[in-house]
């Protein structure tokens, strides 16, 4: 391929792609995202194309292996083009009837369809679009990965990549581009909300020859991965709306700073920056417009405190990544002390959007303080786990229950964390908010980067906010002491309440020490550390109370608190939790009632699990004593008839 | 924790160098010659620190802040299979911590230890993006997900 070197020549380019297509070749789009990929992905592709060519069909049907669409849940997932048929969980050995039912006689398999789990009448849907997982989000960032194979820059050009290149550097001024990503209201999608278009204009200012910018793909949150999708599923989309950073700025160098963790983030961000370069859309004299733009990859190193802008600049000059004080701010003095300008993945992603549609594309959607969508990783005790991207200013109620399908196993709701480790947890009672960076923030969490963890009846919330603590406590870097000690004092006090060693006025203390540990930190890891803290207080001071008072877990989840008993009534010597037991804490034999043994048992909890429902015999006890074993000459069990055994 | 002979042929000086070369020895680059050596090598052995310090010009004692700071590096020897399980917060919510606790009893190790034939090494990683598996723990990259205390043992048996 030569090098594009002006507007003209890449719409021509797009055209010769895109005449070289056949519109009706039938493609087989399938996820190879994270989630399909443990799953099982990369053997279904091979099977569909060994299957394709045992029958004789490779010149005519075409297998793409895409980045993540989102409904993890039912993953390995596939779409086939051009009837966008939507086939879920597919095992390699569906291969065969897919090719030679689908592909060859045009017939949908039924068995693969999407079945509406709630629908009176197990509707079976055939079409991707039509999937209420799918129907109600607005899929503007994350619509394309099914459509593109991250390693084919061609692909991205199809549908309509680097125009928005095209467009800033050679019809706008940098001015006009930054003025524009003001107009659109866009908001930093790390966390803060903090607008893009301000952000860029301070770095626009700063008067120095060398600038930088930077894509944050340090994702930290340990419940989200719509960074990485994006990254992974989209790599050039990333690349354009960086580059028209630069451009705006007045940059020529920049760098993509990825997890390490996210391996295949960073190989499919490295060759779509080589195809760049080949190209013409990277390097010197991008499309003829005389400006100059490189990228480089950096990997971290694992510490979740590099998310934190001046920490991650300490780690990409090789540093610790110890956060600095900030002022001054980046925009004036950031890596290597010049102005720099950091935005994350999915806001870096909206950029190609604005300038190809205008501000009024993204200032259309959403609430008065949030403009356009935001991907949210909904995950947890939810039916649809996966990837969502909606509308700011869509509710909660919405996300979890319309697009996420409600709550499995029929059980209670609870409560929704958002933001991670920074955010909290929002309950029942305020489901029906509109989801923007402000509304969030009033009820005591915040938006953050999209982590959205839906929690059920068997959550604990004093365990939930230890499990953040815990996290905070690794994570805290150490530099500053509020952060490094309160983070420490208070989740001793939560380890102690979920042990059954909570005191009376450890909620007043707790709530003390999270104040002063958020108004003293240096950096945002300390001065949100307070959030999970505070919002569970807030909501579930219940059931701290429980704890404390009663020394009893209300979901059954602090080890500490609870028992696991046998009911000698309801046992039918089985032998299944006896034979399972990990620590053999369960006395019993053929016929004979089985009693748990309470010095021996570890709570795995495996008995309770592996008890058959219809016995039901293994229960949980919390805040009450166990009842004593009964004598070992009632545990026998006279036998039944055959039928019952 | 186990502490073994330091296979000199994994920590070889050609390896190292050619690593180091990569980065034209820029110290600012330190982090990514360490991440690349731990890939190779699976750790950090002394020797191959002190060859990094002399050839990008940084004090070891940078060097050690570093590798100390980052959860990436190693600076013990690692097992033939490495065990992850996922605590991130939606396998926390389904019951990680509870497989944890058991894969940590069948194999005798905590999270960033390494047990002493050098057959498991077990940590705890933070999301792995595949949150509809959770709980979810992946031995040697495979992933086995819906994982059960039960189950763990199932699993773990079929390593040698």
């Amino acid at each position: 391929m030569p090098r594009i070197e002006s507007p003209a020549e890449l719409e021509k380019s797009r055209k010769d792609i895109i005449s070289k297509r056949d519109p009706d070749k039938p493609c087989i789009a399938v996820c190879t995202g994270t989630g399909c990929l443990a799953l099982g992905a990369a053997n279904v592709v091979t099977a569909l194309k060994e299957e394709i060519k045992k029958q004789g069909l490779e010149p005519k049907v075409d297998v793409r292996e895409t980045g993540c669409p989102g409904f993890c849940e039912r993953g390995p997932l596939l779409v086939i083009y051009p009837e966008e048929i939507c086939y879920l969980q597919v095992q390699p050995a569906d291969a065969e009837e897919i090719v030679s039912q689908t592909i060859v006689a045009k017939k949908v398999i039924d068995r693969l369809l999407y079945v509406a789990p709630m629908a009176d009448k197990a509707k079976k849907i055939v079409h991707e679009s039509e999937i209420p997982f799918y129907k109600n989000q607005m899929r503007n960032l994350i619509g394309n990965n099914i459509k593109i194979d991250p390693k084919s820059i061609d692909d991205y050009l199809a549908v309509g990549g680097y125009s928005a290149l095209a467009k800033a550097l050679c019809q706008e001024s940098p001015e006009q581009v930054v003025e524009l990503v003001k107009n659109s209201n866009l908001r930093g999608r790390g966390g803060a909300g903090f607008p893009a278009g301000l952000k860029w204009e301070f770095a626009r200012k700063s008067r120095d020859k060398t600038k930088y910018v930077i894509v944050n793909a340090d994702e930290g949150d340990p419940g989200a991965f719509m960074d990485r999708a994006l990254l992974e599923g989209n790599p050039h989309a990333v690349i354009e709306g960086l580059t028209i950073g630069a451009y705006a700025i007045g940059s020529h160098e920049g760098y993509i700073y990825v997890r390490q963790e996210y391996p295949l983030a960073v190989e499919n961000a490295n060759i779509a920056i080589k195809q760049a370069e080949e190209y013409g859309f990277l390097g010197k004299n991008i499309l003829g417009s005389g400006f100059d733009f490189t990228i480089k990859v950096h990997q971290g190193a694992g510490a979740f405190v590099c998310g934190e802008e001046t920490a991650l600049l300490s780690s990409l000059e090789g540093k610790p990544g110890e956060p600095r004080p900030r002022p001054p701010y980046p925009a004036v003095k950031g890596l290597w002390g010049k102005p720099t300008n950091i935005n994350n993945v999915e806001t870096w992603a909206n950029i190609p959007l604005i300038i190809n549609n205008g501000a009024d594309f993204l200032t259309s959607i959403g609430t008065e303080g949030s403009k356009g969508t935001k991907i949210f990783s909904l995950v947890g005790k939810v039916n649809n786990t996966g990837l969502v991207e909606v509308p700011m200013g869509i509710t909660l109620k919405d996300i979890i229950y319309k697009v996420g399908g409600g709550i499995p196993g029929g059980k209670k709701f609870k409560a929704v964390q958002t933001g991670g480790p920074s955010g909290g947890c929002i309950p029942e009672e305020h489901l029906d908010i509109k989801v923007d960076f402000d509304e969030l923030a009033k009820v005591g969490a915040i938006m953050g980067s999209g982590g959205m963890i839906v929690m059920d009846e068997d959550t604990c919330m004093v365990d939930v906010a230890r499990y953040f603590l815990d996290f905070l406590s690794d994570e805290s870097c150490g530099k500053c002491s509020p952060c490094r000690e309160g983070i420490r004092q208070m989740l001793k006090i939560l380890t102690n309440i979920s042990e059954g060693k909570g005191r009376e006025g450890d909620i007043e203390l707790l709530e003390e020490i999270a104040v002063s540990t958020g108004d003293a930190s240096l950096c945002a890891l300390g001065r949100t550390a307070p959030n999970p803290v505070l919002s569970t207080i807030r909501y579930f001071r219940d059931e701290y109370e429980a704890h404390i008072k009663e020394k009893r877990c209300p979901a059954y989840v602090c080890k500490e608190l609870i028992s696991y008993y046998i009911d000698p009534d309801k046992c039918k010597a089985c032998m299944i939790c006896l034979r399972k037991c990990p620590a053999e804490a369960i006395i019993g034999g053929k016929n004979q009632i089985h009693v748990i043994d309470q010095e021996k048992c570890t709570k795995c909890g495996t008995c309770f699990e592996v008890c058959p429902d219809r016995f039901g015999a293994v229960t949980r006890l919390s805040g009450e004593p166990v009842p004593s074993p009964i004598p070992e000459e009632a545990r026998i069990i006279a036998k039944k008839s055959k039928k019952d055994e | 924790m186990a502490k073994k002979k330091v296979s000199t042929a994994a920590t070889g000086s050609s390896k190292i160098d050619k690593i180091i070369a990569k980065y034209h020895g820029d110290a600012g680059s330190l982090i990514q010659v360490l991440l690349e050596i731990q890939r190779e090598n699976r750790w950090l052995p002394k020797e191959a620190l002190e060859k990094v310090s002399k050839q990008l010009k940084v004090p070891l004692n940078r060097i050690q802040h570093i590798v100390t700071f980052y959860k990436a590096f190693s600076l013990v020897p690692r097992g033939r299979h490495e065990v992850h399980v996922c605590t991130g917060t939606a396998c926390h919510v389904r019951g990680a911590p509870r497989l944890l606790d058991s894969v940590q009893d069948l194999i005798g190790i905590r999270p960033g230890e390494t047990d002493m034939d050098l057959k498991f090494s077990l940590e705890t990683v933070n999301c792995l993006g595949c949150c509809a598996l959770g709980p979810v723990m992946v031995i040697d990259g495979e992933y086995h997900g819906k994982m059960a205390p039960a189950k763990s043992e199932e699993v773990l048996k079929n390593y040698e």
